[in-house]
């Protein structure tokens, strides 16, 4: 056995920053949630906001059948070759955190057959509020939640609404709807995320995925810059 | 070496993506197969007399340092079903990814670059064992054993079975298991001296026409 070994040219390993070839990878961010919170629909609007100046792919992970893949294809955010699914046996967390080998073979195979990626999205199925991404999988991840979901979760904390690089609160249109206090919301938030950034979206406002689409491309930019 | 390398690599967490695999459990829990700890319990002992004991002695033989390609095309002849031979490879790659991390060793950079995509997963587990410093015995042990509790568990989750009967079926045939790695052993020791052709090839037709079903399946729990 040789512990000192180091990895050879067939296979990078985990969060490896460079790639077989010695190319710098495509950056990776997660979007956890859980379900219905819209982390497809963010996904979605991410693509169709960057896909025009950086070299996108998705990965998703579905709980139960391939339906989170085959919107975005319905919805055609990138070419059919660029979104590819995981299965996750059941346990969506799993696949993100505790096993990351199924995923991290998805990204490496995007690579492979696509060339040069700038940006690989990793949607988790969705799952329940300690559900994070390793940081063997992805460089940085967003925790998506809703205001309908209940506006006592950023209160409850966890770990996705503590420790995700970025916190989005969706569907804001709806508060009024289901009485949801998004000023009571957002300084919990505070409360639990001290400077680590919050974004209140509604896909379905003007201003829509703007402000994460920027948030992720500042992460772009601090991911090359540092090649 | 540590003979506790073999509690590493056996262990249920090992993350080499078995998680996400049912075993053909999904697809007999669907089919009305199995309906509870009893069924599971047949269902297993059928697993492990064919499928399980086929990939024990390919492990072993890996373990003893057999051509790992030449088992790789070994096991493509054991498995009938495509989808089968699919999983297989998928597997195979994951537990790649993991044994190169837990015991770096020229052996497995050799097979991960020959089969990028993925060797069959028993060759991989007995190769890792090799690399972990364990024997032939050991790497049977490990893959009969995961024939049988990927399944167990897979159903836990399928049918809501009580997690205590799921394992009390794993310890009841745990003699049974003993007497398969045992075969599996000779079998690769045979295989060492006379070629690969002595390896059992135990098929559960069943298990195949299953897999194959259940792979065009639009919406399921598990991979395979």
């Amino acid at each position: 056995m040789h512990l000192d070994h180091s990895h050879d040219e067939s296979t990078a390993v985990s969060a490896d920053a460079h790639r077989p070839d010695g190319h710098r990878r495509a950056l990776r961010i997660g979007l956890g949630g859980p379900v219905g919170s819209g982390k497809t629909a963010t996904v979605a609007a991410l693509c169709k906001e960057l896909r025009e100046e950086l070299s996108l792919a998705v990965v998703t992970n579905d709980i139960y059948t391939r339906e989170d893949a085959e919107f975005l294809l319905r919805e055609a955010v990138l070419p059919p070759e660029r979104i590819t699914a995981v299965e996750t046996g059941a346990c969506p967390h799993t696949a993100i955190r505790d096993d990351i080998s199924a995923n991290l073979e998805a990204v490496e195979d995007l690579e492979d057959e696509i060339g040069p990626l700038d940006l690989i999205l990793v949607e988790s199925g969705g799952d329940n509020l300690t559900a994070t991404f390793s940081k063997g999988l992805v460089d940085a991840q967003i925790f998506v939640i809703d205001v309908a979901g209940g506006d006592d979760i950023p209160r409850k904390g966890g770990p996705g609404v503590t420790t995700a690089d970025l916190l989005v609160v969706n569907k804001t249109d709806l508060a009024p709807y289901v009485g949801s206090d998004l000023e009571g919301m957002a300084a919990d938030a505070k409360a639990q995320r001290a400077e680590l950034p919050v974004i209140f979206q509604s896909l379905r406002s003007d201003v829509g995925v703007g402000p994460v689409a920027a948030w992720a491309r500042a992460q772009y930019a601090a991911w090359a810059a540092s090649a | 070496m540590s003979q506790a390398a073999l509690l590493v690599l056996a262990d249920g967490r090992f993350p080499a993506g078995g998680h996400a695999h049912s075993g053909g459990a999904e697809e007999a829990v669907k089919a009305g197969r199995v309906t509870g700890a009893a069924d599971l319990e047949e269902f297993c002992r059928g697993r492990l007399h064919t499928t399980g004991l086929v990939s024990a002695a390919l492990a072993a033989a890996a373990a003893l340092g057999l051509d790992p390609l030449e088992l790789d095309e070994a096991a493509d002849a054991r498995t009938p079903s495509a989808a089968l031979r699919v999983a297989g490879r998928r597997l195979g790659r994951q537990m790649m990814r993991a044994a190169r991390s837990a015991w770096p060793d020229p052996s497995l950079d050799q097979l991960a670059a020959a089969r990028p995509k993925g060797a069959h997963q028993p060759v991989v587990l007995g190769l890792a064992a090799r690399a972990a410093g364990l024997g032939a015995r050991d790497a049977a042990y490990c893959s009969a054993y995961e024939c049988v509790s990927g399944p167990a568990t897979a159903t836990v989750r399928l049918l809501s079975l009580d997690p205590f009967d799921a394992t009390g079926v794993l310890a009841r045939l745990a003699p049974e298991l003993d007497l398969v790695v045992r075969e599996a052993a000779e079998a690769a020791q045979r295989a060492v001296a006379d070629g690969v052709d002595e390896l059992p090839a135990a098929s559960a037709p069943l298990l195949e026409v299953g897999a194959e079903a259940h792979a065009g399946w639009p919406a399921r729990l598990f991979a395979s």
